[in-house]
């Protein structure tokens, strides 16, 4: 039952944590424990399962019976899932140290610590849980983990709404995801993953089944067209951007579809749709990354687009090449996200345009994020450039026939994936040149203009940008060790035949990427030598506007979705006011009407009570009469 | 008699005495009085406690046919011979979970009230748990009648007497409207009674006795009873208004407990008696049942005040219970009764909540509220835990009733069911919806009105339990299917 300590405690210490006092000072020890405690026991025991542990850990017990359908309460993990849970458990260790700097004044920090314990906790639950209800579990609990962190900043009015928006979009795909569990538990008459996975299931329930289940993924994952709750959900603390973006919340959906694959592998139309989605994706994410000047949201952008390219090698027929993009993706995207803390924690703002020369005074800084942005855009040999090497050459080898998707989904996954290599390089060089080239632009062109109110913390801009305290630098850099050299691992038999990699193999089929990679970043370097100090997305003009409203979906959204539910709930509300509580009232009112009218007609003048009674007697003679004539 | 019918007759005896013990203090002794009611609901827990135990004792010695009745213990006593009415009381998996809520609401708002308005209140409590226990335990059809009518007038005194301003109104229509229903329920059970020649449960489940057109009739006259009481959209209109204007622990009894015997009623006696009028309706009961899920969540998307929200809320979810019992498979029914006690202890806690943020801030309009987490953040804390808790999330009590109600649905499979399993998991985001605008109102934001972040020890004391029943049945839900045969 060990395997069951990867979850268990973080969750457990959660729990806990949520019951301590807030407060300032000594009151923060215990949190800041619990929550280290936390993520290093998951991170211990998943360390020492992958040493010591030749084969799949399993263990699992009877849960409940709910009529036909049978629960167990299991947890299993192979070696593919202890690299997840790795990736996980180191992500969130260096996320509660830095966080620990990073709300150094913070009230509410007890809660915030116990929430990152229970969002870890809830991810490593997906990773781990042999039971597609537990799966489902962790699953949520991470959508509401995401909205009480992305909501935690109080100074920002836009946060709630973030907050909110993260959730909702979310559970619209779970909507989907529910019902999927539901056909394909039904029909297993189990929820036990691998009695899932060998169960014959008819060809339209698996189709309708995976569809519903790829609805839930593109809201966890942020797939088109349920992304647009993730470049809004930089409302919340730095921090948290990490931990959702490189290892809990986002890389869920991937590794759902990674563990039900077998299923994935039987159904061409589920896989088309995941392609299509994943290019879609891939390049909306990328165009929408140029054009930022948040530099939070050119990398939310960013991780948009790179989870659209492990998609589409789930897409093309390779879970491996997935799996290995999303963990070096966990590396690098963790990397920036605590770098790009420390830069807005030393200048005080997110906005690109008020940085500019941090070179010089934060050197530890800039360097983690040259290698961070490196390996987003798959430098070599940093870690981006291994794994993305690994999903173009799945989707090349997927053009040739062969898999199950159709070979047209593989040409648009191959095609939109190697368009995005040479607009990442542009926003990668374009970022690492505003932020850190150049001049200070902290005053703005007109004049000083404070934006604090970002950070949790309550810093006055410090007058010169400086490295951050330890407690935030050795996460930075302890994660740059990956970002770097992650790639190389596809060269370890150990961990290749864990992921089921191919061999690494480096032919020629690597140039295009690397003249792609190239032109781009030259570009981007070109236009910023011809001008020094304007913003290269300047040249992208009118499409400006565009790519930085994130081509404005958010609008079709609102006018889609928000208003005509809205409309809805005001109809319906009014018809049951009007319609059917009337309906109520009215009786009430129509019999106490009726009762006056009775009561008055009894309280008439005594000659008309007379008449009326001679009259009542008269008729009823009269009828006697009549029907005593007839009869 | 064995000790567990001693303890099957002491859960409805004792706070019928203990009311009556209440009743008769002087006005002096308020104080006393309130310690004594609340002695004698705690005392009832006992009988509860003990009943579980009863299961394997009374196990072996029943060999029914599957489908019947399998009391864990019973009592039956001859009460008036000449109606033929027998004071027959029983327990079994299905009523139990019910039963346990039963008491141990009472007890969280008799302890409440300890501190507040009168001794009477307290009284009434006892009386109101006495009837509700009640019709849980009857095995007889005309007991149960009985016991259900007895609930009406003490919840009528506790809303009129200690409600808001508008509370003779909102008193006057939950009365009337649910009245109304018993018209229905009155006919149901005699139709039954005198076409089967007898009113006892045992016999009568599973439908014996009972022609298909008797079936019918008796189905739908049952199922009306039952949807005033639930409540089912669209007989809910009595159940928004009388929350808004009741006390906390009205709203608490009322949402938490008094639902329930609609939807017990319908699975035990409307499903129970007459099977085949329940398999011919189906179809109408879960239109209706999606219906009220939908329409329960948009109408909550518009409401302004906090109590008239839960109390929306309320007909949403119970919706989903009714979605449950309407697929008429196991699955959907042990998902109604999860849903039932998940939904007592979760709206429970939120009415506990919404009294405790109307006390300090003295409104309950959602737009005079706000920043709760810097002026109260613990109160916020279990406000945010408990709406939570309502909307579903997994891991937590709300979860299994709803989502067990969808897989219900898609079980009994075809057009109509798959489109209801549909629309009930759109109200399930829906619900989501309804429940961030809450939360984004009153604990988000700036502070608006100064509320007290004290928290007194009767507050924790009421919504402790709640909060970590809600856990525990989350984790485990075989903690009220387990009881089940």
């Amino acid at each position: 039952m060990i395997v069951a300590l990867i979850p268990g405690v973080p969750l457990l210490l959660g729990l806990i944590g949520l019951l301590l006092p807030p407060g300032d000072g000594e009151r923060r020890r215990p949190a800041a424990t619990l929550g280290i405690v936390g993520a290093a026991a998951a991170l211990l025991v998943t360390l020492g399962l992958l040493l010591f542990a030749h084969k799949p850990v399993e263990a699992s017990t009877h849960w409940v019976t709910l009529g036909s359908v049978e629960l167990t309460f299991g947890f299993s993990a192979g070696m593919a899932a202890l690299y997840v849970a790795l990736a996980v458990a180191v992500v969130a260790l260096c996320v509660q140290i830095y966080s620990v700097a990073y709300l150094h004044d913070d009230p509410r920090y007890a809660p915030y610590a116990a929430q990152v314990s229970l969002f870890t906790g809830a991810m490593l639950l997906v990773v781990t849980s042999s039971d597609l209800i537990g799966t489902l579990i962790g699953w949520e609990v991470m959508g509401a983990c995401s909205y009480l962190l992305i909501g935690h900043d109080r100074r920002l009015p836009e946060a709630p709404a973030a907050a909110v928006k993260a959730f909702l979009v979310t559970r619209v795909g779970d909507v989907g995801f529910l019902l999927g569990v539901a056909l394909l538990i039904v029909d297993a008459g189990t929820s036990r993953i691998a009695a899932l996975l060998a169960h014959d299931y008819s060809t339209g329930t698996l189709t309708a089944a995976l569809l519903l289940i790829l609805a839930g993924v593109a809201g966890k994952s942020a797939q088109f067209p349920l992304h647009t709750w993730l470049p809004d959900a930089m409302a919340g603390p730095t921090p948290i951007s990490a931990l959702i973006h490189a290892a809990t919340m986002v890389a869920a959906g991937v590794y759902l579809v990674f563990r039900l694959y077998p299923l994935f592998d039987r159904s061409p139309a589920a896989l088309a749709v995941l392609g299509v989605m994943a290019a879609v994706t891939i390049l909306l994410g990328a165009l929408s990354a140029t054009a930022q000047d948040d530099l939070k949201r050119v990398l939310a952008w960013s991780t948009v687009s790179q989870i659209g390219y492990m998609t589409g090698a789930l897409a093309v027929g390779s879970p491996a090449a997935a799996l290995f993009h999303l963990l070096t993706h966990a590396a690098f995207k963790a990397l920036l996200f605590l770098a790009a803390g420390a830069v807005i924690h030393a200048v005080g703002t997110n906005y690109l345009s008020r940085m500019g020369g941090l070179r010089e005074h934060m050197p530890v800084t800039f360097w983690s994020f040259a290698v961070g942005l490196g390996a987003l855009a798959g430098v070599p040999p940093l870690a981006g450039f291994w794994s993305k090497e690994n999903v173009l050459t799945a989707a090349a080898h997927a053009t040739e026939g062969g898999e199950t998707a159709p070979v047209w989904v593989a040409w648009v996954v191959w095609l939109a994936a190697l368009l995005a290599v040479l607009i990442t390089a542009w926003y990668a060089t374009r970022l690492l040149l505003c932020a850190f080239f150049g001049i200070s632009r902290a005053h703005g062109p007109d004049g000083p203009d404070w934006e604090i109110g970002f950070d949790d913390a309550r810093y006055t801009a410090p007058a010169t940008p400086h490295d951050p305290p330890g407690a935030m630098r050795w996460p930075i850099l302890l994660l740059a060790v990956p970002a770097a050299l992650l790639g190389l691992a596809a060269y370890a038999p150990g961990f290749r035949t864990a992921l089921e990699l191919d061999d690494p193999h480096l032919d020629v089929a690597i140039v295009l990427p690397l003249v792609l990679l190239a032109a781009g970043a030259g570009a981007a370097w070109w236009l910023w030598r011809a001008v020094p100090g304007v913003d290269p997305a300047e040249a992208l003009g009118p499409a400006r506007h565009v790519f930085a409203n994130g081509f404005h979906l958010d609008t079709l959204q609102d006018r889609a979705v928000v208003r005509p539910v809205r409309a809805l709930a005001k109809v319906v509300t009014a018809t049951d006011e009007r319609v059917v509580d009337a309906a109520v009232e009215g009786t009430g009112t129509g019999t106490t009407g009726a009762g006056e009218v009775l009561a008055m007609a009894h309280r008439v003048p005594l000659p008309t009570a007379a008449v009326a009674v001679l009259a009542g007697a008269l008729l009823l003679g009269a009828v006697a009469v009549w029907f005593g004539g007839v009869a | 008699m064995t000790i567990y019918q001693v303890a099957l007759v002491a859960v409805v005896l004792l706070p019928a005495v203990g009311a009556g013990v209440v009743a008769v203090f002087p006005a002096r002794l308020d104080r006393a009085a309130r310690i004594t009611g609340t002695a004698f609901a705690a005392v009832t827990l006992l009988p509860i406690i003990l009943l579980p135990f009863a299961r394997q004792a009374g196990w072996t010695a029943y060999t029914a046919s599957p489908g019947a009745l399998r009391p864990w213990t019973e009592v039956d006593v001859s009460w008036v011979p000449a109606l033929h009415l027998d004071f027959h009381l029983g327990v079994d998996g299905v009523s139990y979970p019910l039963v346990a809520l039963t008491g141990l609401l009472t007890v969280l708002c008799a302890a409440y009230s300890l501190k507040g308005p009168g001794r009477a209140l307290i009284a009434l409590l006892l009386v109101l748990e006495a009837g509700i226990a009640g019709t849980f335990l009857s095995f007889d059809l005309i007991l149960f009648f009985l016991f259900f009518e007895v609930v009406l007038l003490p919840m009528y005194a506790v809303i009129a007497g200690w409600g808001g301003d508008d509370r003779r109104r909102a008193a006057r229509k939950f009365v009337l409207y649910t009245l109304f229903g018993s018209v229905f329920l009155l006919l149901g059970v005699v139709t039954v009674a005198v076409s089967a020649g007898t009113a006892d449960l045992r016999e009568l489940t599973g439908g014996a006795g009972l022609d298909r057109t008797t079936q019918y009739a008796a189905f739908t006259l049952l199922a009306i009873a039952f949807a005033v009481k639930a409540p089912l959209w669209p007989l809910h209109t009595w159940l928004p208004d009388a929350h808004t204007q009741a006390p906390t622990v009205g709203s608490v009894i009322l949402a938490g407990v008094l639902l329930k015997m609609g939807t017990y009623g319908l699975i035990r006696v409307a499903v129970g008696v007459t099977p085949q009028g329940a398999e011919k309706a189906a179809p109408v009961l879960g239109i209706l049942a999606a219906a009220a899920i939908v329409a329960g969540s948009l109408i909550c998307l518009r409401q302004t005040e906090l109590k008239r929200l839960i109390a929306y809320s309320s007909v949403g979810h119970m919706g989903f219970v009714l979605l449950g019992i309407a697929t008429l498979t196991t699955t959907g029914l042990q998902a109604a009764l999860i849903g039932n006690v998940a939904h007592g202890l979760i709206t429970g806690l939120l009415f506990f909540l919404a009294g405790a943020i109307k006390d300090r801030a003295h409104t309950g309009e959602l737009a005079d509220l706000g920043g709760l987490r810097e002026t109260a953040p613990r109160l916020a804390g279990v406000l945010g835990f408990a709406a939570i808790a309502s909307l579903g999330l997994p891991g937590l009590a709300g979860f299994w009733g709803e989502a067990f109600a969808v897989v219900a649905a898609i079980q009994r499979g075809g057009g109509l069911w798959t489109t209801l399993a549909v629309l009930a998991a759109i109200g399930g985001a829906l619900t989501a919806a309804y429940f961030l605008r809450l939360l984004r109102r009153v604990t988000h934001g700036p502070a608006a009105a100064p509320v007290s972040p004290v928290i007194a020890g009767r507050e924790w004391l009421a919504w402790a339990p709640l909060a970590a029943l809600i856990l525990a049945v989350g984790l485990a839900p075989a903690l009220v299917t387990g009881a089940l045969p």
